[in-house]
């Protein structure tokens, strides 16, 4: 629970905290799965490991309802500005995160033809390490989402720090 | 019908195109390896293609191969070609010097051998003369080299974290091909 004040029946916090407790619960993730990471994010979907027990049974393959982008395999540069475009296409506020060592830093494809890393493209806010990682650091790495939703300002996506990262990013 | 050899099919090329054979050997495989040259290229697949009795009529694929120390014959691109009926196989090599990289299309001849031959373009830089539409297939289309040529670094030049111990590259830059 997020500081505040409350007492019999009712609980009074900010709106932001507020807004915060209620998205960190409530996010529709969207996978991006292109190898073998993805494959574990099965099983994290599944009944022994339940990601809805974070508030995510609903998975979005449409990038415009969905909250989290979560890329979970190897990224060809020829699949890099499809992913930047799926992340545009995502309305704010948005989180990325970066599953697998692929993802993360190219993993073992140090070659011609893989991205190195999709923050090459797209901001990330949280890297899972592991090749493939288990179900369990996934589920980590979403917790650790759920922190920065939870603890984010509502206004931070209009900061001068966040825009100038979409710019760097040649975003927006 | 009676069943194809190797000593049959090259007697049988040997008759009926003498020109378009360079030299043979059988591979390992027992399959039989045919070279010729790209000015007889076509006529050859043409006829292994169209003999009734060679039948050579599915084109399994092509492919292309760089010897950078061959020299004269750096480049090369292969045909692989199977009679079905028989279950027979043959290979058709072609060689090619590096800087005049130009082999013939057979899109003509088997229409499958379109993305094939795009396929060696985008990554051999062979340049199929005749080919409708000759352009990158599976690359990136801004990519200025052609990265299973030898002379280019396999490595991608854009990372930053990757320590060169943990890939059994003691610290070197680039590689040596000797």
């Amino acid at each position: 629970m997020p500081e505040g004040y409350g007492g019999e029946g009712f609980f009074a916090t900010s709106l932001g905290q507020a807004v915060g407790l209620a998205r960190a619960n409530s996010i529709w993730p969207l996978p991006f799965a292109t190898s073998c990471c993805g494959i574990e994010f099965m099983a994290t979907m599944g009944t022994n490991y339940d990601l809805a027990r974070f508030g995510m049974e609903r998975l979005s393959f449409s990038p415009r309802q969905a909250d989290l982008l979560m890329v979970m395999g190897t990224i060809a540069k020829k699949m890099g500005p499809i992913l930047k475009q799926v992340y545009t296409q995502m309305a704010e506020p948005k989180w990325v995160i970066a599953v697998g060592a692929c993802a993360s830093s190219g993993g073992i494809f140090d070659t011609y033809s893989v991205l190195q890393g999709i923050d090459k493209v797209i901001p990330v806010d949280v890297y899972v390490p592991g090749c493939p990682p288990r179900p369990e650091q996934i589920i980590d790495g979403i917790i650790k989402i759920q922190e920065l939703v939870k603890n984010e300002p509502l206004r931070r996506r209009y900061s001068p720090e966040y825009q100038h990262l979409m710019e760097k990013y040649q975003i927006g | 019908m009676s069943m194809l050899t190797n000593e049959l099919v090259l007697e049988r090329i040997g008759a009926m195109q003498p020109q378009a054979l360079a030299s043979s050997e059988t591979g390992y495989d027992g399959i039989l390896n045919v070279e010729t040259t790209r000015e007889q290229l076509v006529a050859l697949l043409t006829f292994l293609r169209d003999d009734e009795e060679l039948n050579y009529h599915f084109l399994t694929t092509l492919n292309a191969i760089h010897y950078p120390d061959n020299q004269g014959r750096e480049l090369g691109v292969v045909y692989h070609l199977h009679n079905w009926p028989q279950n027979r196989r043959i290979r058709v090599k072609v060689w090619v010097p590096a800087g005049d990289e130009h082999v013939p299309s057979i899109t003509s001849l088997w229409p499958s051998s379109n993305w094939m031959e795009r396929q060696e373009y985008d990554f051999f830089g062979i340049l199929f003369d005749g080919h409708p539409d000759l352009r990158r297939i599976l690359n990136v289309d801004d990519m200025d080299v052609f990265p299973l040529r030898k002379e280019y670094r396999l490595e991608d030049g854009t990372r930053t974290d990757k320590d060169d111990r943990f890939f059994g590259r003691d610290g070197h830059e680039g590689r040596s091909f000797d």
